[in-house]
């Protein structure tokens, strides 16, 4: 992001964070209130990690996503709106109300969908890379995944099998420090989740993930490499869950200093300073930014809670094509 | 349509054969298939005939799995191989959790057409690890078509209508029946998913049964015919969704039944059929639905212990003996 044309760009990357920061603070308040059933997992904290991945993709790219997906989607494109009224269970949302929060998936912007399985995603993108091939398109698949997800066998059967095939597909590890209430430094053979990369013989890279360019400029080389035919790279982002696995997590497993610890590494803070230095952005621009989210946010939020809910007959709609 | 005699391993081929080079989002992809023509050999001349669509793959059946059905979200139509039926165990999460739910869980924002191809059953002394018929997993798990042929034209026919639907189908076929052969016809023939056929019309009693049961059961009517018992025998074909139809108006002809499969019989999916006609053709039964399947153990090696384990011809004219009231 070096030439001239990228300042817009950088503002619109910002945005998208504080996008994300704030639909997921929204949707922690809206179950906080009992409008949203079931449980939700927020990703707040992990926000340059979605935005900047998301950053070097084409609209024609495939991402799998994870049950802490909501910031992966909105980074994608996707609609605010539709989100909302899943997340509360109407028939507007993305699955009409049969996926909820951790099932949101959007295939006309190359969405493959969330996974309530931890590491369920990656055979899938073995799939969706597999499927790239064959077609001879050059688009390439970013697979989300945690630290948790890392000690799966899937995870081994897609590093493997992308690697002898060489599919173009970018594994982002988000390492935020836990897999549900489990430490990473527990669960974890190696210091670097990444280091697994080479008993594959692929490039693994391990990066601050709080901080945006640096997960940008990674996932761009990965993503170039990948297109090239060149095959996958593992990149992990270094980042830390600032709530709790699911909202209303007790969280007994950590201090309250560890988690003030990392909101002085926030990504948005973080990205922010850097922009105001380079006067890319002012405090008037930034309140703006924040006033036109909340305004969508807002907006998003109307459209769900007057968006009807399902008839309960649509319970029996969906599954097959040709029933 | 002229027919010719094939086996069920030569119908599995042509199917795959026609249907390849009518649509080129077809591959196959599994484990041995490029050197060896598939571990059964069923696959022979495909690798040659389609380079690049039948793709090996590592031991992964988590991955093999997972990757048709990515590729099948994204306009591919896959054809997967799982080497041995068993072997669904290794890919449960992507069978049960990813490929039967997604569609719906997504709310029908996308199109699953993915073909599980699973050699299944007992009768070679393969032992516990590659001898089971475990259909009645997936007619359990909502999102799945399960079809379980028994005849070559069948296999061809519902092969083809598989690979041609847009909803995912996990295809059962037993081992030891690939060298049974009968006559098939060529070129396009289509058997529709959820349909039974009856093979042998009767009067006297309804033998229902699938894949192996299937010959079982025509071998016991021949010789139920010779005690002057017409069994009339219906080929289940398809499991879900379940022709009950046909079913139902064999009953109502015969008013009574007998389940045949060489699943065990606990959770059979003979309980299920079982259960349907005693809930809804009551009225038409003149005797309780009797079942006949294999014992609840795995599958023991030493044929001897096999042969005890799996139901036999004599099991089932036993049973339709009982519910005709021949024998007590």
């Amino acid at each position: 992001m070096k030439s001239s044309a990228s300042t817009r760009e950088m503002r619109r990357l910002y945005r998208t964070m504080v996008t994300i920061r704030g639909f997921e603070t929204l949707a922690g308040e809206l179950f906080a209130a009992g409008k949203i059933p079931g449980f939700i997992h927020l990703s707040i904290g992990q926000e340059a990690s979605s935005v900047g991945v998301c950053s070097v993709l084409r609209p024609d790219d495939y991402i799998v996503t994870t049950h802490r997906g909501h910031g992966h989607v909105i980074a994608k494109g996707g609609n605010l709106k539709k989100m909302i009224a899943e997340l509360v269970g109407r028939k507007t949302g993305y699955c009409k109300g049969k996926g909820g929060s951790m099932h949101i998936a959007d295939f006309s912007l190359g969405i493959l969908g969330a996974n309530g399985v931890v590491g369920g995603g990656f055979p899938i993108a073995i799939g969706a890379g597999l499927s790239i091939k064959l077609r001879r398109t050059n688009q390439v698949v970013v697979c989300f995944f945690g630290d948790g997800a890392s000690n799966r066998g899937t995870f081994h059967e897609a590093m493997n099998m992308a690697s002898i095939w060489k599919l173009p597909i970018l594994f982002v590890c988000e390492n935020n420090c836990y897999a549900s209430t489990t430490p990473t430094t527990y669960a974890c053979s190696a210091a670097d989740i990444a280091a697994r990369a080479a008993g594959y013989n692929i490039p693994g890279v391990t990066v601050d993930g709080n901080d945006l360019l640096a997960v940008h400029e990674a996932a761009g080389q990965a993503v170039e490499r990948a297109r090239r035919g060149e095959g996958p790279t593992l990149l992990e982002n270094k980042t830390y869950r600032r709530r709790g696995h699911f909202e209303g997590d007790p969280q007994k497993y950590r201090t309250q200093a560890e988690v003030a610890e990392w909101e002085k590494k926030d990504p948005l803070l973080r990205f922010a300073s850097i922009l105001k230095k380079k006067k890319l952005l002012t405090g008037e621009m930034e309140k703006e930014i924040r006033k036109q989210v909340d305004d969508e946010l807002t907006e998003a939020v109307a459209f769900a809670e007057q968006s009807e809910w399902p008839a309960p007959e649509e319970a029996l709609e969906d599954m097959f094509v040709n029933p | 349509m002229t027919e010719r005699i094939l086996n069920c391993a030569a119908a599995v081929c042509e199917a795959l054969t026609e249907e390849m080079a009518r649509d080129e989002a077809i591959f196959i992809i599994g484990e041995d298939l490029v050197a060896h023509g598939g571990i059964f050999g069923q696959f022979k001349g495909l690798p040659e005939r389609f380079p690049g669509r039948v793709i090996d793959s590592p031991i992964s059946e988590s991955c093999i799995v997972g990757a048709g059905l990515g590729a099948a979200l994204t306009g591919m139509r896959p054809f997967v191989d799982m080497h041995f039926a068993d072997f669904v165990t290794c890919a449960m999460d992507e069978i049960v959790n990813q490929t039967a739910k997604i569609r719906y869980m997504f709310g029908g924002q996308v199109k699953v057409p993915l073909v599980i191809w699973a050699p299944d059953g007992a009768g070679l002394s393969a032992a516990a690890h590659h001898s089971q018929s475990l259909e009645s997993w997936f007619v359990h798990a909502p999102g799945l078509k399960v079809v379980v042929p028994s005849e070559p034209a069948d296999v061809k026919g519902l092969l083809k209508a598989a690979i041609r639907s847009d909803d995912p189908v996990i295809f059962f076929q037993h081992k030891k029946l690939f060298a049974r052969e009968g006559p098939v016809p060529e070129g396009e023939h289509i058997v529709p998913l959820g349909r039974a056929a009856v093979k042998r019309p009767g009067s006297s009693a309804t033998i229902l049964t699938y894949g192996s049961g299937f010959y079982m059961s025509m071998e016991a009517a021949h010789e139920l015919a010779g005690m002057g018992i017409d069994a009339e025998v219906i080929d289940l074909r398809t499991l879900k969704p379940l022709d009950f139809e046909t079913i139902a108006a064999s009953i109502q002809k015969t008013n009574r039944a007998v389940v045949v499969h060489e699943a065990c019989l606990s959770g059979g999916f003979g309980a299920e059929v079982s259960a349907r006609i005693n809930s809804e053709l009551f009225d038409y039964l003149d005797a309780p639905v009797l079942r006949v399947a294999a014992r609840d153990v795995p599958m023991p090696f030493s044929p001897r212990l096999e042969n005890f384990v799996l139901p036999k011809i004599e099991d089932v004219v036993n049973a339709v003996r009982a519910v005709t009231y021949r024998q007590r």
